[in-house]
């Protein structure tokens, strides 16, 4: 498997990275890189070996659901580039 | 041509837990913004999830109860989109394999049974709200965000509006039943999308679905259905093709209109989320889970018929609750007719709970309030109309059925030699009745009969009263 230019400019966008167009041939030749490491591991048979979702053999930990957290609002908002009303101001969202 | 509907259901259901799904903020709903969001739920830089226990065992219980497979591991996966409500970029969600996979749900609509088969139930972190503009600008608040979601998906095996409807109330009332959600619609607990396509009856591929998203009540959801079914017929019909898309329904106008079409479609680029390692469930949780279960409702409602002899049209009303089968199972339990409190339940206690907008376990009047008043009607101290203002009296004052019968003198004549005299006075009254009658009016026995239920203010026994006026005229 190969990606084209086009692939690339999509998964830019999908992701809100920048890729100018004088980047694009340079990406896609590192992807598609990659995508080759991958397909030399895809050779490997790994019948009847269970797929690994994570790096670590561990099962996930779990807490009790106890609510501790208490309300730190004004030192969150302190940072935030505007607020108004206890609420993170953001460019107008058109649905 | 003969169209068929399909549809399948999506449905976000909050889990009435304390804390958030991965962090220790609560999840009350209605505090002032942001005031419930911590770091984790706002995605500061290296903070990380810690699942909630109880959120995994509101899955579990979910599982048991439609007969799925619980998955022994399953995994946590991230979905990678841009929306402000949403600070880390992705949703914590569950892809390739969730915590629930299969199980099913019988539905009824009119009196046909139709079991809706389940394709899966994931747990996921709910998003924020964007709620509104100010300059020009949309207001963020988090305190939704990382409420646990278990997201419940079906087959496309609802084949009309009404289907669909059944299948989203059983469900509403199957997760409030077991108590892993509080199904407050108004308040966002219990949401759904819907997948509506059509195709020719008797094709077998199916037609390009559009979704609808975020229906809250039942009432738009049918209302969303009826007129996207119509819509795509017409588009069909008129020589075009549907386009798969995202569609919001409109409650002013009544009308579905396009949010996004395929070609802008989510690409979400799920992948295991490196955070969170698989979750483990052990057989031992299960079966705690399984031991601890309530009895469901089409189990209560099976028994509800053998125990108490009723119709399966009244157990499945009965059971349309917990509150309700508590309700009535407490009235039999204080003395009550079977069939008489069912029948009092489903009419006037409902009606008049119905009319209150009250939940019936907030009814004025009580399981064993009621149970005094059937027995009164079924002891023949009051016959069955005056029992009905005796419990309006009841509804408003609080008294006992026996204080307000003893009270306002309702206890009804049963002494014949009183009810002799009544419809001897009834009969010299309405000579002219009389004659109709004898000439082969039956219609003039009733009216004679309503005469002396008249003369005694309601109070005589209509079956006494039925069997003295026969054998005088007859």
């Amino acid at each position: 498997m190969s990606l084209t230019q086009a692939d690339v400019r999509r998964i830019a966008r999908l992701a809100r990275l920048q890729v100018n167009d004088t980047e694009v041939a340079e990406v896609e030749q590192k992807l598609n890189g990659i995508l080759g490491l991958i397909e030399q591991l895809q050779a490997i048979d790994t019948e009847g070996v269970e797929p690994m979702s994570h790096a670590r053999d561990v099962a996930l930990r779990l807490r009790e659901d106890v609510a501790t957290e208490t309300n730190r609002r004004a030192a969150f908002q302190a940072v935030a580039p505007a607020v108004e009303d206890g609420l993170y101001l953001v460019p107008k969202v058109i649905e | 041509m003969q169209w068929e509907v399909v549809i399948g259901l999506e449905i976000h259901t909050q889990l009435s837990t304390q804390s958030k799904i991965f962090s220790a903020s609560s999840t009350t709903f209605g505090n002032e913004p942001n005031t419930q969001a911590s770091a984790v739920d706002i995605a500061l830089p290296g903070v990380l999830p810690v699942m909630n226990r109880a959120a995994v065992e509101k899955a579990i219980q979910f599982g048991l109860a439609i007969g799925a497979k619980i998955n022994r591991k399953s995994i946590f996966a991230r979905k990678n989109y841009f929306y402000p409500d949403l600070p880390k970029g992705y949703q914590i969600s569950q892809f390739e394999v969730p915590v629930v996979e299969g199980g099913q749900v019988t539905i009824r609509v009119g009196d046909q049974d139709k079991v809706i088969n389940l394709t899966r139930a994931h747990l996921e972190e709910d998003a924020g709200k964007s709620v509104h503009a100010v300059h020009g600008m949309s207001g963020i608040d988090l305190n939704r965000a990382g409420t646990p979601l278990l997201e419940i998906v079906s087959e496309p095996e609802m084949r009309s509006a009404a289907e669909a409807i059944a299948y989203a109330k059983a469900m509403h009332s199957l997760v409030t039943w077991i108590g892993i959600c509080d199904g407050n619609m108004q308040e966002g607990s219990f949401r759904c999308d819907v997948n509506v396509s059509v195709r020719p009856l008797g094709q077998k591929e199916f037609g390009t679905r559009r979704e609808i998203k975020n229906l809250n009540s039942f009432k738009f959801m049918e209302q969303a259905i009826k007129y996207e079914v119509q819509w795509q017929i017409e588009q069909i019909e008129d020589g075009h093709k549907i386009q798969q898309a995202t569609v919001l329904f409109d409650t002013e106008s009544g009308q579905t209109r396009m949010m996004r079409s395929k070609e802008d479609a989510h690409d979400y680029r799920y992948f295991p989320d490196p955070d969170l390692p698989p979750l483990v469930i052990d057989e031992a949780w299960i079966e705690r889970v399984r031991s601890e279960l309530p009895e469901l409702p089409e189990a209560m409602q099976a028994r509800f018929q053998s125990q108490y002899g009723i119709p399966a049209y009244d157990a499945a009303t009965l059971t349309s609750s917990k509150a309700m089968a508590s309700y009535y199972e407490a009235t039999v339990a204080a003395g009550a007719d079977a069939k008489l409190a069912s029948n009092w339940i489903m009419g006037e206690i409902s009606a008049t709970l119905n009319r209150e907008e009250r939940d019936i376990a907030d009814s004025p009047v009580a399981a064993d309030a009621l149970a005094l008043l059937i027995r009164r009607v079924m002891d023949g101290t009051i016959n069955n109309k005056t029992a009905k203002d005796v419990l309006k009296k009841m509804w408003e004052a609080g008294d006992s059925a026996d204080a307000i019968i003893e009270r306002d003198g309702l206890k009804q004549e049963s002494d014949t030699g009183a009810i002799e005299a009544i419809i001897d006075e009834v009969l010299a009254a309405n000579a002219a009745m009389v004659e109709e009658y004898k000439s082969g009016k039956e219609k003039a026995f009733n009216a004679l009969v309503g005469q002396c239920m008249k003369a005694s203010k309601g109070k005589a026994n209509p079956a006494q009263v039925n069997e003295v006026l026969k054998r005088k005229l007859d």
